[in-house]
């Protein structure tokens, strides 16, 4: 484990985010009127020129790390931007950093975003939106790339959420149809529920740490100040424990395990090489790439290790048993990813951080190829996405058809292609492990199977036996152009070659040919934990090359079973969906109702609870302060009658008595002058007298 | 009878006074008020002037007799104007019918 | 029955009656001129004091001055038709009987009080003495009276002047 090096400054990284934003903010802000003066050609031109600047800038950082000793090489390049949170103890600065971890990354996603970027060029072109899709494209590119690049957990998270908002921009992309802008926010809030436990996991790490002194989110300083970390505990739970699963839950969420991978079949709503890009090369494998960035934090936590890679085992299985039944093109391909995730945490859960990282680098050439493939399908198909109504495309396809065939092959694992390194890494790993278990490894295995089983159907049913389409359709079908081809090809050359990179110990030792993929990564992610066979401290090279062969083995049955269901027709597949009552087969159909499951619990106790309480602010508090206002309009009620009878009679009665009183004494004044006279004189008497007899006159 | 007192000019004096207060009371004619009035202060006068002679208190008595004199000559005038003034208003100078003021 | 105890009695049954018919007198002349009576009786009766020029001063003021006003305002107001009108009396038995209690009443106080008596002086002429107090130890009354007639002089000719209509 390399010490806390200084990295290597190189401002020029910066750029690599920053293009892809430039771009995204030119075509946001001016694409529309640019779009209506130029035509589409420039703002292809100009999507694509940003992402293959950083794919050439980042082949720059590649190099320069290659001419690095290995222990710079994983302290890595930075690029410091400017300071950006400085409150308490908390100081995050936006800065981008090049390791070989992350390195790989924007390799995979420029390289592969950019070879994207120019089949959607001859995908979208006839969409009238096409500069609003480069515009979200290149900022998902933008922020992709901070996620993979930012030196620090919150600028991590900062890309972790720009992606899940271009991620819904992008599947709601035709959002006149309520029912892709409804994926979309489906995709976008189940992410949210993720993301709250990913917020979680960061607070709590950065809490711990800060009572210790060391409270930084930076990744270079949590690796130093992780063993602080290691005996802290909250609620009885160990903090690493804890932490690592909080951010867990974020990784379901993000890279669609259970029980948050309900939004990605969901998300094929959106533009074939969205679901390309986004859903299968990039956006998926943030949890992946979290979890080997932090690689060191959940080494510390072998319980959340056991969860991972359980959780990733069964999502594989489940996913692919959906696969199997599926029968739209899309979402065959949807569910396989979800699988392949799973073999990605799986890899990641038994501590074999390079083979997930590898595996994930393979998947996102055979996957891309794979969707970019469809997408050409359905192109020529004028939109056709049920492969009932598909086969025998590969005369007229040959192309696509071509390119297809290969990355099923490398998804499959077939030997000397890609997919067979870095699946049986994993394999291997989830056998041999301290952190594995014989179990998974039987998981994966069948896993293994049924991926091969369903892929190959998929071939089958679209490109040979006869055509199921309709005349008109048939009469429409051609290839597709060549911008869009030569991605096909170049992904599908990237299928075959990509393994070579990963060569296990088992095959490769002998020959002298070096793992060179493990060797890269490890100064991120340590020496692996499982120590290869063949290599430094021992396993057998002999189980490793008998559980390849089994999993050969088990994949050519599963493409047997394929070929006899769906080309020789024999058994025929109905037999299947029919068997046991025809249960099973709705059960896989319906992907074990989960979806409803969830509305049913979720969705509804959501809404039940939204109504009780609206119930409660309606007649509770707006009953407190409607009967506040009503009791104060009965105070004033009140008050008024006491102002009208009690107060206004007071005057009244003043007045009323004054007035019967003068009115009474008005009599007094008779006008006659006699009266009054007599008055005077009986008052003067009256008076004299009464002084007479106080003055005790005699 | 006997001697000459101050008595027999103190009975003189009330009923000087009794029938000038008499006077007052009764009569509807407002100059026969007035004479009442006369009366009345006719009686002090001869009482002052009694008490004078008989107590010996020098010219104190007799000052205040010529004071009220006055007095009275000032009132007669003024009061004997604003019955002029009555009877012009009224066409009568029976109190009776000077009522106006009647409330 | 000294001299004076005699002229006493003559005079205040003079006067007196004279007062009666003031009080009795069915028209108002009657009883302007039996006013003029009584008030030649007081007359007398001040000399009889010894008040001479108190006497004069009666005459003069009383007698050549009220009288004559009272009986030019009679004759202004009197109506030699409303004859039998004029002088009538309201409630007659209330008034003999209140002024009938008071004189009764007063009398008996005369009668009965302890009367302060000094030896009297030999009567001499008191216009001197009457004089020097007006002007020495009495001249405030005096001065003040005269502020009161001036006034008086003004008030009535302001009460009794024409309206002036228009």
């Amino acid at each position: 484990m390399s010490a806390v090096d200084h990295p290597t400054p190189a401002a020029y990284v910066a750029l690599i985010p920053l293009v892809p934003l430039a771009g995204a903010a030119v075509l946001g802000l001016f694409g529309a009127p640019l779009q209506k003066r130029f035509g589409k050609g420039p703002i292809g031109w100009l999507a694509c020129a940003t992402v293959g600047a950083s794919f050439l800038l980042a082949v720059v950082a590649f190099v320069q790390l290659l001419g690095m000793p290995p222990q710079a090489r994983g302290a890595g390049l930075v690029a410091d931007l400017f300071p950006w949170i400085h409150v308490g103890t908390l100081r995050v600065d936006v800065a981008f950093a090049v390791d070989p971890l992350s390195a790989v990354m924007i390799l995979v996603v420029t390289g592969i975003g950019g070879l994207i970027h120019l089949y959607a060029t001859g995908y979208m072109h006839d969409d009238p939106g096409f500069w609003r899709f480069f515009a979200y494209l290149n900022l998902f590119t933008f922020a992709m790339l901070t996620l993979v690049l930012g030196d620090s957990l919150l600028l991590l998270f900062v890309g972790w959420e720009g992606v899940g908002f271009c991620s819904w921009a992008l599947i709601s992309f035709w959002h006149k149809d309520p029912a892709n802008a409804r994926a979309g926010n489906k995709a976008f809030i189940v992410n949210r529920v993720g993301d709250f436990g990913f917020v979680l996991g960061i607070f709590l790490l950065f809490w711990t740490l800060d009572a210790h002194g060391h409270g930084t989110l930076l990744f270079r300083e949590l690796r130093a100040a992780a063993p602080a970390l290691a005996g802290e505990r909250l609620w009885g739970v160990g903090v690493p424990t804890l932490a690592t699963l909080l951010l867990f839950v974020g990784a379901t969420g993000k890279s669609a395990q259970i029980p948050l991978y309900v939004w990605l079949p969901d998300a094929m709503a959106g533009p074939t090489p969205v679901s390309a890009l986004i859903h299968a090369a990039t956006m998926v494998t943030a949890g992946i790439y979290m979890i080997g960035r932090l690689s060191f934090l959940f080494a510390m936590a072998p319980a959340t290790l056991w969860v991972v890679a359980c959780v990733g085992a069964a999502t594989a299985l489940l996913a692919a048993t959906i696969a199997v039944a599926q029968n739209d093109i899309k979402k065959v391909l949807a569910y396989s990813t979800v699988s392949q995730l799973g073999y990605m945490f799986l890899a990641m859960g038994v501590g074999a951080y390079g083979a997930g990282i590898f595996h994930l680098m393979t998947h996102a050439f055979f996957k891309a190829c794979l969707f970019l493939g469809s997408g050409s399908v359905i192109h020529a198909m004028g939109g056709e996405q049920d492969m009932r109504k598909m086969g025998g495309l590969w005369a007229k396809l040959p192309a696509t058809g071509k390119t297809f065939l290969i990355a099923t092959l490398a998804i499959t694992g077939c030997p000397f292609l890609a997919g067979f390194f870095s699946k049986d890494a994993i394999l291997w790993a989830a056998y041999a492990s301290p952190h594995g278990h014989v179990g998974l490894w039987a998981l994966g295995t069948a896993v293994a199977g049924l991926t091969a089983f369903y892929m190959f159907r998929q071939v089958f049913m679209v490109f040979f036996g006869e055509c199921r389409a309709d005349p008109d359709v048939q009469h429409h079908l051609h290839e597709s152009p060549a911008v869009m081809t030569i991605p096909l090809w170049v992904l599908a050359a990237g299928s075959i070659v990509a393994g070579y990179l990963g060569v296990p110990h088992a095959l490769g030792g002998p020959v002298g040919i070096p793992h060179l993929f493990e060797r890269w990564l490890e100064p991120v992610t340590g020496p692996q934990v499982l120590a290869e066979a063949g290599g430094a401290g021992g396993g057998e090279v002999g189980v490793e090359l008998a559980l390849m062969a089994i999993s050969v083995a088990v994949a050519a049955g599963g493409v047997l079973l394929a070929w006899l269901l769906y080309v020789r027709r024999r058994p025929d597949p109905a037999v299947f969906s029919a068997a046991l009552g025809g249960v099973p087969y709705r059960l896989v159909l319906n992907k074990w109702y989960v979806d409803e499951l969830y509305q049913a619990v979720f969705v509804r106790g959501t809404l039940a609870l939204a109504a009780l309480t609206a119930w409660f602010d309606r007649w509770v508090i707006d009953g407190l302060v409607n009967g506040a206002a009503a009791a104060v309009r009965g105070v004033s009620a009140l008050a008024g009658l006491f102002d009208r009878w009690v107060v206004d009679g007071a005057v009244n009665v003043v007045a009323d008595g004054t007035y019967v009183v003068g009115r009474r004494l008005r009599r007094l004044q008779t006008g006659a002058v006699t009266t009054y006279l007599y008055v005077i004189v009986l008052g003067v008497l009256g008076s004299v007298a009464l002084w007479w007899s106080w003055a005790g006159a005699s | 009878m006997g001697e000459l007192a101050v008595t027999h000019f103190v009975v003189l004096a009330t009923v000087l006074f009794a029938l000038g207060l008499f006077c007052v009371v009764t009569r509807r004619n407002a100059l026969g008020i007035l004479m009442g009035v006369e009366l009345i202060l006719n009686a002090a006068n001869v009482n002052y002037v009694a008490f004078a002679r008989y107590a010996q208190t020098g010219y104190d008595g007799q000052l205040f007799a010529i004071v009220v004199i006055m007095l009275a000559a000032a009132e007669a005038a003024i009061g004997l104007a604003i019955v002029l003034g009555i009877y012009r208003s009224f066409e009568t100078i029976d109190v009776e019918a000077t009522d106006r003021l009647r409330g | 029955m000294s001299v004076a105890t005699v002229a006493f009695y003559v005079i205040a049954v003079l006067t007196a009656g004279s007062a009666l018919g003031v009080a009795l007198g069915r028209s108002i002349v009657y009883s302007a001129f039996a006013l003029m009576g009584t008030l030649l009786g007081v007359a007398a009766t001040f000399v009889l004091l010894g008040a001479d020029f108190l006497g004069v001063v009666q005459l003069l003021v009383y007698v050549g001055g009220i009288l004559v006003l009272t009986l030019f305002a009679v004759m202004l107001t009197h109506r030699i038709a409303d004859v039998h009108v004029s002088n009538r009396a309201v409630g007659r038995p209330l008034g003999v009987m209140l002024v009938g209690g008071v004189c009764v009443y007063l009398v008996r106080v005369a009668l009965r009080a302890h009367w302060v008596v000094r030896a009297p002086v030999a009567p001499g002429p008191t216009i001197y003495g009457v004089g020097d107090a007006f002007l020495t130890e009495y001249v405030l009354p005096f001065e003040v009276a005269s502020v009161v007639l001036l006034a008086a002089l003004i008030a009535a000719v302001v009460v009794s002047r024409k309206e002036v209509r228009g």
